[in-house]
């Protein structure tokens, strides 16, 4: 699950980490008054929304009055902000986060992830913040420092202490940057975070060290023992159809194809999803009902497909192991009496009681194009588009 | 032969007397498993499906001598479960559980390391189908009927496509000797690479399919292995060519967030390894019946 910036900082600043003063707004005037609130003369109003990269994208404005501000404000609220890293619609700017600016000395990177290889907290950091940790190590790899983090003894002040002479801080702040390292290790590793991004961390023209900007990423697993973390999920920044699903218990992922699949399993919703891919077509989404495969599921997921305007062709492909192809054939027959299927549907069942299954999907009447194997389906999938396409 | 379970282990079920772990126990003994007893903390001292029902671990293990156990418990309880089974001594613990934090899994794994590697539990999974040792024994929630007795070793981290495997091997006559599942997770009990090195091994696999996905190193840190000590041909599928960079699809572990990890990025490493590729997820079966009969694709 990804946060806000302004929530990111908010938590930070609880594990001891200096941000600048700053305020949310969801109104012009509301930031203006922010503004007024934080004081000064220069400030910079933020785009809230799930993505990096939002300088480029117009998101970042710097202001030298509170009339400026509230201007800033007025541009971004309702704005649809189109980043790198949000895909070509975009994300809906719902609050702005106001700033008080900061004079800069020196510009750092410092982010922590899991580790897959090691299986440890992994922290890098780099003398070249400011730019995306892609583009440093593409740039300027030798900037980077390492450092393997052993969770069961948690991070030492050494470790810390080490990234920090490899970042050539000032000797005198040595001991302040090592606190903040600690903090973002702290913070990880007690709110069951997956990532923690500080780009860039900033030494001020009056020696403070401040979180300018950050992200953190938290391991949806664990929410369930952290309710101040599950709060500060904001729905608006998803995918409409993608919070249906999941708030029905579903693993979807929208995509840019037309053939929309309701699949048993990941591992067999994205093999045939490249099998359609092989085929010559373009999956609408990633849907995985749960190995089960329940009725309840497939009413729900042939309700989420119905309602994504790209599908025009549905492929349901089920492997029924235990739950036996037989069931999950009444299951399909009950969800498409109560949802309406106004185009090519190809279903393909496998494993067991697939006879009886496939009697039971044709004795019912329903409209439909029966497939046997993997292949078949796509294949089936691809040539139903195909015919709608001519005419 | 097999590996990690045959017909004569003695199995515990964690988690025993829950809907799910009752269920599931029920299949593992009509395939013919050697479930022993289960472990529910509070219900120590009733039978449940005929059989004892242990307050802890340690117990079960004492009055059984019970070597393998099946993880059913809910995610907030199952780090405590695995590190109770590895503490009392179990030699392979496979956990079904869907949804454990990678934190915990980490902790697991550090628990674990005050054993020695003789007295070290594998741990298989989580958020998998477990192990099935074809007409010997069934560790997990696969269904038994759809995998022949034979030769070639499966490995995969999706059951489903597990079980499309098993079946495209089936139709075409070719028989499993073991088929593990080690999970969707970003962390788990067992990589690729320490299941491989059991099929090579043992004297019965005489092929393995891996059946990989996006995310992660470990497909390609199985390949490196099979580079440089695997005599037995290696087969190998990865699901998500069409999966776009920094979703997670489905499985906690499928996003691809570094070089290497893509589907495409993999099967080239693969194949830089000497692994035979199986070119789509319909011709997997066809693909190890090659690798069998010494011929390339």
């Amino acid at each position: 699950m990804d946060i806000h910036e302004y929530q990111a900082k908010k938590i930070l600043s609880g594990f001891g980490i200096e941000i600048p003063r700053g305020g949310i707004a969801y109104s012009p005037e509301n930031a203006e008054n922010k503004a007024r609130e934080i004081g000064g003369s220069k400030w910079v109003v933020k785009a809230q929304v799930h993505s990096g990269a939002r300088g480029k994208a117009g998101g970042i404005i710097i202001c030298n009055s509170a009339l400026e501000v509230a201007q800033a404000a007025d541009k971004l609220l309702g704005k649809k902000l189109v980043t790198k890293q949000t895909g070509s619609q975009g994300k809906i700017v719902h609050r702005v986060y106001i700033e008080e600016a900061t004079d800069i000395k020196k510009e750092l990177y410092l982010g922590l992830v899991f580790d897959r290889s090691s299986e440890c907290i992994m922290v890098v950091a780099s003398t070249e913040g400011g730019m995306s940790v892609e583009e440093i190590s593409k740039e300027k790899p030798e900037s980077i420092i390492r450092s393997k983090i052993e969770v069961a003894v948690g991070m030492q002040k050494f470790q810390a202490r080490e990234i920090a002479f490899g970042l050539g801080i000032d000797p005198k702040l040595i001991s302040r940057t090592a606190e903040v390292i600690i903090g973002c290790y702290r913070a990880f590793s007690e709110l069951d975070a997956t990532m923690v991004e500080i780009n860039p961390l900033i030494i001020s023209k009056n020696d403070h060290i401040l979180a300018l900007d950050c992200k953190m990423s938290f391991d949806n697993n664990a929410l369930f023992r952290r309710n101040q973390v599950s709060e500060l999920r904001d729905k608006a920044q998803e995918n409409s159809n993608e919070v249906y699903a999941s708030d029905r218990g579903l693993n979807y992922v929208s995509l840019e194809g037309n053939i929309g699949n309701i699949i048993n399993g990941a591992g067999l919703a994205m093999a045939s999803m490249d099998m359609i891919k092989l085929a010559g077509g373009e999956p609408a989404n990633f849907l995985d009902v749960g190995g089960g495969a329940t009725p309840e599921k497939m009413v729900k997921a042939f309700k989420l497909i119905s309602q994504d305007e790209k599908v025009k062709v549905i492929l349901v492909n089920i492997f029924a192991g235990i739950n036996r192809c037989d069931w999950v054939a009444e299951g399909i027959v009950q969800a498409l009496k109560k949802i309406k299927i106004n185009m090519p549907l190809v279903i393909r069942l496998a494993g067991t009681n697939v006879e009886k299954g496939n009697k039971i999907l044709k004795e019912s009447k329903i409209n439909y194009i029966e497939a046997s194997t993997l292949e078949d389906a796509a294949d089936k999938a691809v040539n139903a588009l195909k015919e709608l396409e001519k005419n | 032969m097999s590996i990690l379970i045959d017909k004569k282990t003695k199995i515990l079920i964690q988690g025993f007397t829950g809907k799910f772990g009752s269920f599931h126990a029920e299949e593992m003994i009509k395939y013919g498993t050697n479930v022993v007893g289960g472990v529910t903390p509070g219900k120590g001292g009733q039978t449940h499906l005929g059989l004892p029902v242990f307050n802890t671990v340690k117990e079960a293990v004492e009055k059984t001598e019970a070597t393998a156990s099946i993880l059913f418990v809910p995610p907030a309880f199952a780090a405590d479960s695995a590190m109770e089974a590895a503490d009392a001594g179990i030699k392979t613990c496979v956990a079904i559980t869907d949804g454990i934090p990678s934190h915990d899994m980490i902790k697991i794994k550090r628990y674990m390391r005050r054993y020695s590697k003789l007295e070290k539990m594998t741990l298989i999974g989580p958020n998998c189908a477990g192990v099935i040792s074809p007409g010997k024994a069934l560790l997990g929630i696969m269904p038994g009927h759809i995998y022949k007795d034979g030769k070639v070793g499966i490995i995969g981290r999706s059951g489903t496509l597990g079980y499309e495997a098993a079946q495209q091997l089936k139709n075409l006559n070719i028989g499993v000797s073991t088929s593990v599942g080690i999970g969707g997770d970003p962390i788990n009990g067992s990589s690729f690479k320490d299941i491989i090195e059991k099929f090579e091994q043992d004297k019965e696999t005489e092929a393995v399919l891996m059946i990989g996905e996006i995310g992660g190193p470990q497909e390609v840190a199985a390949g490196k292995f099979v580079k440089e000590n695997m005599k037995k041909p290696v087969i190998a599928y990865i699901a998500g060519l069409t999966a776009p960079k920094g979703r997670v699809m489905g499985h906690a572990g499928a996003i691809v967030s570094a070089y290497g990890e893509s589907a495409v990025e993999k099967v080239e490493l693969l194949k830089e390894c000497g692994v035979m590729i199986s070119k789509n997820p319909s011709v997997m079966g066809e693909t190890v019946k090659l690798a069998l009969n010494g011929k390339k694709n």
